[in-house]
């Protein structure tokens, strides 16, 4: 038995790809899945590892997801090959670096056009951390603008790898998976680990299903697990018996056992994912390991938003669903709160903005609930004149102006990889959102690594956007929270036909408070439709109105159009108009659409 | 249940398909003229007329389209004679044709005499060629005159014409000199329809490219003011949203559509009112011209009105006339009263000054009128 597990050891090869969004990591999965006919053609669909609806038409992937395949090489052997498919966004580099803790090696996959972005960079740094083994590919070959010898160089000089038996393929049309698949053999090692030694698997993700309770993903580093097997979860010492283990091929597959180098999951009755904590590590419970895995820091939440149903009697609708959707994704954290203006909602947690407006997409698209999403905000800290520090992730719960202190706002250290034309302009940019320069790394002849600190509001806004519309979306940003910082930040409330709008508070920068004020009116005055009356907006800090503009009180909304006989579509029109003011939250006397909450934020500065 | 004169409150709406060229802004069921079956079409037509006419005669007749003139002087008899055949009666109160400018002929002024058509309807839009243009139309200002003198000099008293506003590019001025020369004309009806951008229109395609200048709410509402002020100053007072005539020429067959009354629907993609069902013909030609082959008529779908829509129809169109609906009307259509279901409806609506409410009558006020949309609104229960 001992033997055969170690044969079987040898020929395993655990990887999961590493690439920016659309250099092709999913369609080189699809390929790869293809060459050892995981799939038969006929069950492939495009982007087979993205597997919720949202994942392919984004085309991104947000949930990991692994697969075993077994590769008949043409050396006779049948290899054992694990593909674990990571995200690629800033948002989820928390998952990226437990799917890579999860293997031995990583395809870094570069596209032969646009060569190494940042992204890439802060992900192949974080294998390299891991000691993994990588294999760069240089995808899109047959692309006209490919230019791979100037990738091959970027990658020596940006990254400091040894580029020059980098795969030359294009996943699209099948070029070079062979060569791919060599590699993997040769340059991946076999996972290391005793089969024989006391269990020790690490949990990389879990998830809650009705019918078998938590699935919980592992990479098993030493011994064994099997059906019937006592197992325990060595932060909390809480033990199962093992109902289940299997891997995915994709099909679902289950098996014996699970030794040394599988990556597969198992289940055992475990009614919350909160006893699988991702990164814990699982040993036998009646032969317990001594030390835990190394595992990984849990990601707080750096974004907050308040998320209430439009319809205030979906509120219970809505708090069963972020608990459901809670149980697939760790990162999601949520509190009740209220607002005066929105009624009973929740203050929801992110890793970032692209997780938020995913949760919120699931929300709507899943559970059906309509939404209304205020505006994200960071936590910010504020010490009051009392010496007590509170952690503020609301706006309108920023106290008053008299009680404060100091306001510290979250910085973040971005680095910006840039064609060296547009150097300029991005810091031009930085300087405009209250950025610190930092460096300035010249990486080749044409290409520069900018460096700056900055607010993570700042950020959030519409730093990317802009900065994508600057350099005509050739620079990539990547950034890591960079602690604290006293700014000075003053509340700004909303007042709509007089009334302030709790939900509309945002906190600015002092400096900047006019301009926004009056960007935000008047983005205000776009997005409300007229009502019957005049409505006047207005911002303001403290008592002091710093910007206000009027929505004009509704003229004329009647069709006068010959429509003949057919009435029924006249009864659709206002059915649609009458539908389209229940999408609608009346905030005093004014009928406000969904949107308007998000404007104080998705909203240019430059507008 | 329904009772034979009951049956008398129908009309009866046929529809021409075809058009020489097509407007901008038209999103009715049309095809380019060339190479279409027509004389198929006719022969069908003819066959659906004979189906709904065994169902009960109809008071008024409309025949539109398309473009009802754009089929030659041959194939216009041809449809006026089984118009005739089917429907015409003694006590036919209205038989009105659509026509436009360009191929209102003599000819088929003269059959339109002959077959007993009462009332004509003529695509004017504008007396501004360049707007004419604009908006894809085919006539100049000029023709639009004459046919309208030609056709007074045959005999047809009861004109309207069709105008339109809100059009990309149309100043007050112009729509101003427009007003004055309809008013010149001196026809007792004038319909005016404010530009409408619909899917499947050559606007819309333009519009979505970002290539039209649409005129927007305040100088539509501006430009609505002006329209009902200088109409009703000449004498064509306003009895619906979009319609003005002098005493005694109002439309009667539309007026059945605002008093929620039936009508046959006769022609590809005809809507129909017939028993309490609303239905609609195919609309491919040949799928009518099949259907109608296979089984006599061409309803493609249908959908019974229940009690509750029937009764918000009956608001939401019977408000759209100025003189409002008839509490006493209302209770003995439905054997129940406005106030029980509607009161709070017509109280908030009355509080916002959209409503005004006269002894038996409930109606728009003149606010109510530029909103209309938002008190039609209330009343869908749903």
């Amino acid at each position: 038995m001992s033997d055969k597990r170690t044969s079987r050891q040898s020929r395993i090869r655990n990887f999961s790809i590493i690439a920016h969004i659309d250099h092709g990591k999913s369609t080189l999965a699809d390929r790869i899945l293809e060459a050892t006919q995981a799939l038969t053609k006929r069950e492939m669909k495009d982007q087979t590892l993205d597997a919720m609806d949202l994942e392919r038409e984004r085309g991104i992937t947000i949930k990991l997801n692994a697969v075993e395949l077994a590769y008949k090489a043409p050396d006779g052997e049948t290899y054992i090959f694990h593909l674990i498919d990571t995200p690629g966004h800033v948002d989820f580099s928390y998952e990226v670096s437990r799917s890579l803790a999860a293997c031995e090696g990583a395809l870094l996959v570069v596209d032969a056009a646009q060569g190494v972005e940042a992204q890439t960079l802060a992900n192949v740094y974080l294998a390299l951390e891991n000691n993994l083994e990588i294999i760069p590919i240089i995808n899109k070959i047959d692309l006209p603008n490919a230019d791979p010898d100037r990738v091959k160089k970027e990658i020596e000089d940006v990254i400091g790898l040894d580029a020059s038996d980098a795969v030359l393929a294009s996943a699209k049309v099948g070029i070079g998976t062979e060569e791919i698949l060599q590699q993997i053999i040769k340059k991946i090692p076999a996972p290391q680990g005793d089969p024989d030694a006391p269990l020790r698997a690490l949990i990389f993700d879990s998830l809650y299903d009705s019918y078998r309770g938590v699935v919980v993903y592992i990479r098993i580093v030493d011994g064994t697990v099997r059906v019937g097997d006592r197992i325990q979860l060595m932060s909390n010492g809480k033990t199962f018996e093992v109902v289940e283990v299997g891997v995915s091929t994709p099909k679902i597959e289950t098996r014996e056992e699970l030794s040394v180098g599988d990556v597969g999951f198992l289940t055992a009755a475990i009614k919350s994912v909160h006893d699988t904590r991702v990164g814990d590590t699982i040993t036998g419970a009646d032969r317990p390991a001594s030390d835990p895995l190394p595992g990984y820091r849990r990601m707080n939440p750096m974004v907050y938003c308040g998320l209430y149903p439009i319809d205030t009697a979906r509120y219970n609708d809505l708090r069963e669903a972020l608990g459901r959707l809670e149980l697939n994704d760790a990162a999601l954290q949520y509190e009740p709160e209220t607002s005066e203006a929105l009624g009973f909602g929740f203050r929801c947690g992110f890793l970032g903005l692209l997780h938020m407006d995913i949760v919120q997409e699931r929300l709507e698209r899943e559970f059906n609930i309509d939404l209304i999403a205020t505006a994200p905000s960071v936590i910010y800290k504020v010490r009051l004149t009392d010496g007590s520090l509170v952690q503020v992730g609301n706006p309108s719960e920023m106290p008053e102006r008299k009680f404060i202190e100091e306001v510290q706002e979250p910085f973040v250290k971005a680095t910006i990889m840039t064609p060296n034309d547009y150097v300029g302009s991005i810091m031009e940019l930085c300087q405009r959102k209250r950025g610190e320069f930092i460096n300035m790394v010249y990486l080749d002849e044409n290409r520069t690594n900018v460096i700056y600190d900055l607010p993570l509001s700042e950020i959030m806004y519409d730093f990317f956007d802009a900065l994508k519309s600057s350099t005509k979306g050739y620079a990539s940003l990547d950034y890591e929270m960079d602690g604290y910082r006293a700014s000075d930040l003053v509340k700004m409330d909303i007042l709509l036909n007089g009334e302030q709008v709790d939900a509309l508070s945002v906190i600015v920068h002092k400096e900047f408070a006019y301009d926004r004020g009056k960007a935000i009116v008047e983005k205000l005055k776009e997005l409300i439709p007229r009502q019957q009356f005049e409505v006047p907006i207005q911002a303001a800090i403290g008592q002091k109105v710093i910007a206000r503009s009027t929505i004009k009180a509704l003229r004329k909304n009647v069709l006068a159009k010959c429509y003949g006989g057919d009435v029924s579509r006249k009864r659709k029109l206002l059915e649609k108009q009458k539908e389209g003011k229940k999408r609608m939250k009346s905030v005093g006397r004014v009928d406000v659409p969904q949107e308007a909450f998000m404007a104080v934020f998705k909203m240019s500065q430059d507008d | 249940m329904i009772k034979g004169d009951e049956l008398m409150t129908r009309g009866v709406y046929i529809h021409i398909p075809f058009c020489d060229h097509i407007c901008y802004y038209c999103d009715f069921n049309k095809f380019f003229m060339k190479n279409q079956p027509v004389e198929a079409y006719l022969h069908a037509l003819e066959r659906e007329m004979a189906y709904y006419a065994g169902r009960g005669p109809a008071k008024t007749i409309y025949i539109g389209g398309g473009t009802p003139t754009a089929l030659n002087d041959r194939q216009f008899e041809k449809m006026l004679r089984s118009v005739h055949r089917y429907f015409m009666h003694p006590g036919i109160e209205e038989f009105t044709v659509e026509a436009n400018p360009e191929s209102l002929t003599d000819e088929k002024l003269l059959l339109m005499k002959e077959f007993g058509v009462t009332r004509l309807s003529v695509g004017v839009q504008s007396f501004d060629d360049r707007l004419l243009k604009t908006i894809g139309r085919a006539h100049k200002a000029s023709e639009a005159r004459q046919s309208i003198e030609r056709a007074r000099q045959m005999g047809f008293e009861n004109v309207t014409l069709d105008l339109m506003f809100a059009l990309p590019g149309q100043t007050e001025q112009s729509l101003h000199e427009t007003l004055e020369a309809a008013l010149d004309l001196n026809t007792p009806h004038i319909s005016v329809y404010s530009l409408q951008i619909e899917p499947k229109t050559i606007f819309f395609n333009r519009m979505k490219n970002g290539k039209l200048r649409l005129a927007g709410e305040d100088i539509e509402a501006d430009m609505y003011g002006q329209i009902i002020f200088t109409l009703e100053k000449h004498g064509l007072y306003q009895y619906e949203i979009s319609n003005f005539a002098k005493p005694g020429f109002e439309g009667r067959h539309n007026s059945l559509y605002w008093q929620n009354e039936e009508y046959y629907g006769i022609g590809a993609g005809a809507h129909g009112y017939v028993d309490g069902k609303r239905y609609v013909n195919a609309g491919p030609l040949k799928k009518y011209i099949q259907s109608v082959c296979d089984k006599g008529f061409s309803e493609k779908s249908s959908h019974k009105v229940t009690r509750q829509e029937q009764i918000e129809e009956e608001m939401f169109l019977g408000l759209r006339l100025m003189k409002g609906i008839s509490k006493k009307r209302f209770q003995e259509k439905f054997n129940q009263s406005v106030d029980s279901i509607y009161r709070k409806q017509i109280d908030q609506l009355k509080t916002e000054g959209l409503l005004h409410e006269d002894g038996d009558r409930v109606a728009l006020t003149k606010k109510g009128v530029f909103l209309g949309n938002n008190v039609f609104e209330a009343f869908l229960c749903s």
